[in-house]
């Protein structure tokens, strides 16, 4: 067992360390069904001072546990993920296990991110010491409970299935029995954590929680919030980036029945109705001019012309050897223009939320990945305080990190200001395609040098590109420098010894955002393309290149090596087709790929992908499967289907008939092979996008002989 | 008034005849796993089952479905026991779950139609719902459980 004292000050100042009360509790008597409030667990916001019960986990007196995530349940499990945590330490029988949205409370607060946040791929690795030592606590007050109870000592005692168990009298008591007494007992001065091999939940394909409600309907989204007296509104925003409303004529709109008020407010015109139907109508009966003047010539042309003219500017992110040295001493070189368009997140549930704005507090019903974000925004908006704003998280119908963003949580709030009742507001699929923050489009200036020998000894990476950070958090990217716009580039892994990264930031009206894996969703593509580039010319096999470059770091070359290995590398392959690989480190978790492909009709055929991932311990190899999934079908969508555009200032794509996704019968087989970890666990709902694109773009390099250097791949380009 | 008969009950609704089904179902009757997708029968989120097969409710105008049979996700069973959730749960399809409920009824109307389908026919049906999760591969693999199970329950009855 792996000890963790804690003297009960310690415990609470390691609470305010990490951002939080790490506190957990045992709820009681008539009420022990009730599902914990904030307002209920007053402590979880104090500082010091005493074992506040409510906020990670409640033993209910007929055994059942409810646990509560203060991630947000997006897809990717992690509601079943840290309860397994909790439940893992606690002891728990599984069977009797359900996990809720927590609160918005700062006892949840993400500490990577410093925030109730879900984001960067974070919850588990945030949160694995923080959770099982709550879960932890909770077993080591049920043991004393059935210690004292029995007049044993607590060591005597063994917790397993939600039972605590004296062996030598062979006494058994059920953990609901327990829970009155051990929420009476004070916080121990130490807790175990329990070695790797004691794990019981940890490490295995625990089914998802939320999968029941999945089958059935039954599974709340923010889009099906339900509440007295609730209306709904839709919004007509500018279709212009950067134009403002001039006036609107609202007669017609009032007009459709059903419709109650025509407002502006500031992301556009609300039409608010008592349903749907009745704000959708109303809002295309409405009469907007806009005032776009000098903001409609903004183009995808023009925007890529701005890049290009400042790509050669760029501030010095990473700087090794001699390089302009070494390009001249090169045997051969090489040159080439990367560039990857703007891309949509596209959830299959559109943007909405729902508010209800009263005199004396605010309640959200928000599916939204940022529950201290959504809080402050209707704080700001309301006037009211933190504690007046209670945020209840819905499940989210995708994130990808478009809701992470306020505009959706905005309109909700001011809507139901204005109108005094609880509103919801729903985006349509065309505001949501046509209104999102892109995932930045990039311009790459690529140099690479290899010597007599083959071995590649010059690299430089210069990216010009607009900053998501300026336009989030402007603080942070004011010398010029915006680590999201390099991650992926700045941190290339292979043992080169001239090696140049530079960052021009260059924004426009197009607002960018974090895209599922960010900065390293389209520098992957970039790099380990530009590399099969290089080891062309040197006339190197790409695994072997890439193994000879990466000695100083096992886990791209474990996870290289065994995708290489699961996807027959090097083997024959039918005629017409070829393989592709690429690696890629991001949010600490290593993911590499191998693609098989061939071309059909003209167009790109990906028939197998090859995954293997070493992302630390694994705390459930199912759901780590099911993200690698779901990341390489996300990933095969930015590398095969449309981008996003601009023309007259306007986003050029409306859904899915000119945005399309990648379609069941367009999935190819795909393989995901674990690697075996002692590590620390790192990310899993993002490290699986990175490689998707170049492994493609790589096969279809080594099938057509033609290096493919931007997003979407189009052949003959 | 209109008259709706979805899931076995008759209801009576206060609407727009032009409004479509899909609205209808979650703004009239509070039926809300029929999900909002993309508003032009493009996604499949809203298929529902009208008189057996699938529709996109997204653009069927209600009054064009009075006196039909409707049936969506709430419907297919009361306990989840349909062949195609109980496939769906084994072998753990949903990630986000909103595409989920169109998937399911347009794999229950493809079995229903054709309870042994070829590896064709599946891709050829279940291509019709997008999924921006990417739980195609596991659709795939459900779709052999469910197909099995089915030909179970066929056999016990």
């Amino acid at each position: 067992m792996e000890t963790i004292k804690l003297s009960r000050r310690d415990f609470l100042k390691l609470s305010a360390a990490t951002g939080g009360g790490l506190v957990i509790g045992f709820m009681l008597g008539g009420c022990d069904r009730q599902t914990a409030t904030s307002a209920q667990m007053p402590g979880a916001s104090a500082a010091e001072g005493q074992f506040t019960p409510n906020a990670w986990l409640t033993v209910h007196s007929d055994d059942s546990i409810t646990i509560r995530v203060g991630s947000s349940e997006m897809g990717q499990g992690t509601l079943t993920g840290i309860a397994m945590l909790i439940a893992d330490e606690l002891d728990a029988d599984w069977s009797r296990v359900r996990a809720e949205h927590a609160p918005a409370d700062k006892a949840f607060t993400n500490p990577i991110i410093g925030r109730q946040h879900t984001g960067g791929s974070t919850a588990i690795r945030g949160f694995w010491n923080i959770v099982r030592q709550a879960g932890a606590t909770g077993r080591e007050l049920l043991l004393q409970a059935a210690a004292q109870q029995w007049g044993v000592e607590p060591s005597e005692c063994q917790a397993s299935k939600g039972e605590v168990i004296h062996q030598a009298s062979g006494r058994r008591l059920r953990y609901g029995v327990l829970a009155e007494a051990a929420a009476n007992l004070p916080v121990p001065d130490k807790v175990f954590l329990k070695e790797p091999d004691e794990f019981v939940l940890i490490g295995k394909p625990i089914p998802r929680l939320d999968t029941p409600d999945k089958v059935n309907g039954k599974a709340v989204f923010g889009m099906d919030v339900q509440l007295p007296g609730l209306l709904t509104a839709t919004v007509a925003r500018c279709p212009v980036k950067g134009g403002r409303l001039k006036r609107f004529d609202a007669k017609q709109a009032l007009a459709v029945p059903g419709v109650q008020r025509v407002e502006a407010i500031s992301g556009g015109v609300a039409v608010i109705a008592e349903h749907f139907w009745a704000a959708k109508k109303g809002r295309d009966a409405l009469h907007i001019e806009w005032d776009t003047a000098g903001k409609d010539g903004l183009d995808s042309a023009g925007i890529e012309a701005q890049f290009k003219a400042a790509v050669d500017q760029g501030l010095l992110e990473r700087d090794e050897g001699d390089l302009d040295k070494s390009l001249a001493a090169a045997t051969k070189t090489l040159q080439a223009v990367y560039t990857a368009p703007y891309q949509a997140h596209v959830c299959m549930e559109p943007m909405n939320a729902t508010a209800d704005v009263r005199a004396d507090g605010c309640d959200l019903y928000v599916p939204t990945q940022g529950q201290t974000s959504s809080q402050e925004t209707a704080m700001r908006i309301t006037g009211l305080p933190r504690e007046k704003v209670r945020v209840h998280t819905t499940f989210l119908g995708g994130g990808f990190g478009r809701r992470s963003e306020q505009d959706f949580i905005t309109d909700a709030v001011e809507c139901s200001k204005l109108a005094g009742r609880p509103v919801k507001v729903i985006w349509t699929r065309e505001d949501d395609i046509m209104h999102d923050q892109y995932r930045p489009a990039t311009y790459n200036l690529l140099r690479g040098g290899v010597d007599a020998k083959g071995r590649l000894v010059a690299w430089e990476h210069r990216i010009a590109g607009p900053s998501i950070l300026a336009r989030l958090y402007p603080g942070a990217a004011k010398d010029g420098h915006d680590r999201t716009s390099t991650e992926g580039a700045k941190n290339l892994p292979y043992h080169i010894a001239n090696l140049r990264v530079s960052y021009a930031m260059s924004n426009t009206p197009v607002p960018v955002g974090f895209w599922r894996s960010v900065g390293s969703s389209q520098n992957a593509f970039i790099t380990e393309c530009f590399f099969d580039e290089l080891a062309k010319l040197a006339g190197r096999d790409p695994l072997q290149a890439r193994l000879e470059l990466l000695s100083e770091h096992p886990r791209h070359t474990g996870v290289l090596k065994l995708a290489a290995e699961k996807a027959g590398w090097g083997t024959p392959l039918p005629k017409g087709r070829a393989r592709g690989i690429a690696v890629a480190e991001s949010f600490t978790t290593y993911t590499a790929q191998v693609a098989e492909v061939s071309i059909e009709k003209g167009a790109v055929r990906v028939h197998r992908m090859t995954c293997a991932v070493d992302c630390g311990r694994v705390v459930n190899p199912n759901s780590i499967r099911a993200q690698m999934e779901g990341a390489i079908v996300y990933g095969l969508t930015a590398a095969l289907k449309g981008p996003i555009t601009i023309a007259a200032g306007q986003i050029q794509q409306r859904n899915f008939d000119d945005y399309p996704l990648l379609r069941l019968d367009e999935c190819p087989d795909i393989d995901v092979h674990i690697v075996n970890s002692q590590q620390y666990p790192g990310g899993v709902g993002e490290p699986g996008v990175p490689p998707a694109a170049p492994a493609v773009a790589n096969a279809v390099f080594a099938l057509t002989g033609r290096p493919v250097r931007s997003l979407p791949i189009r052949l003959g380009s | 008034m209109l008259y709706l008969d979805v899931n076995g009950q008759r209801h009576e609704l206060a609407i727009e005849p032009d409004t479509p089904l899909l609205w209808a179902l979650r703004d009239g009757l509070k039926l809300t796993g029929t999900k909002y997708g993309c508003g032009i029968a493009l996604c499949g989120s809203c298929v529902v089952l009208v008189d057996g097969k699938p529709v996109r409710s997204c653009v069927m105008p209600v009054s064009a479905v009075t006196g039909k049979k409707i049936t969506t996700i709430e419907g297919l069973s009361s306990d989840r026991s349909h062949p195609v959730q109980q496939a769906w749960i084994e072998e753990e399809v949903p990630q986000c779950g909103y595409c989920q409920s169109g998937q399911i009824l347009t794999a229950a109307a493809l079995l229903e139609r054709k309870p042994r389908p070829t590896e064709a026919e599946i891709e050829q049906a279940m291509r019709e719902v997008l999924c921006r999760c990417g739980t195609y591969p596991r659709i795939r693999t459900a779709m052999k459980k469910a197909i099995a199970l089915a030909a179970a329950k066929g056999k016990e009855a």
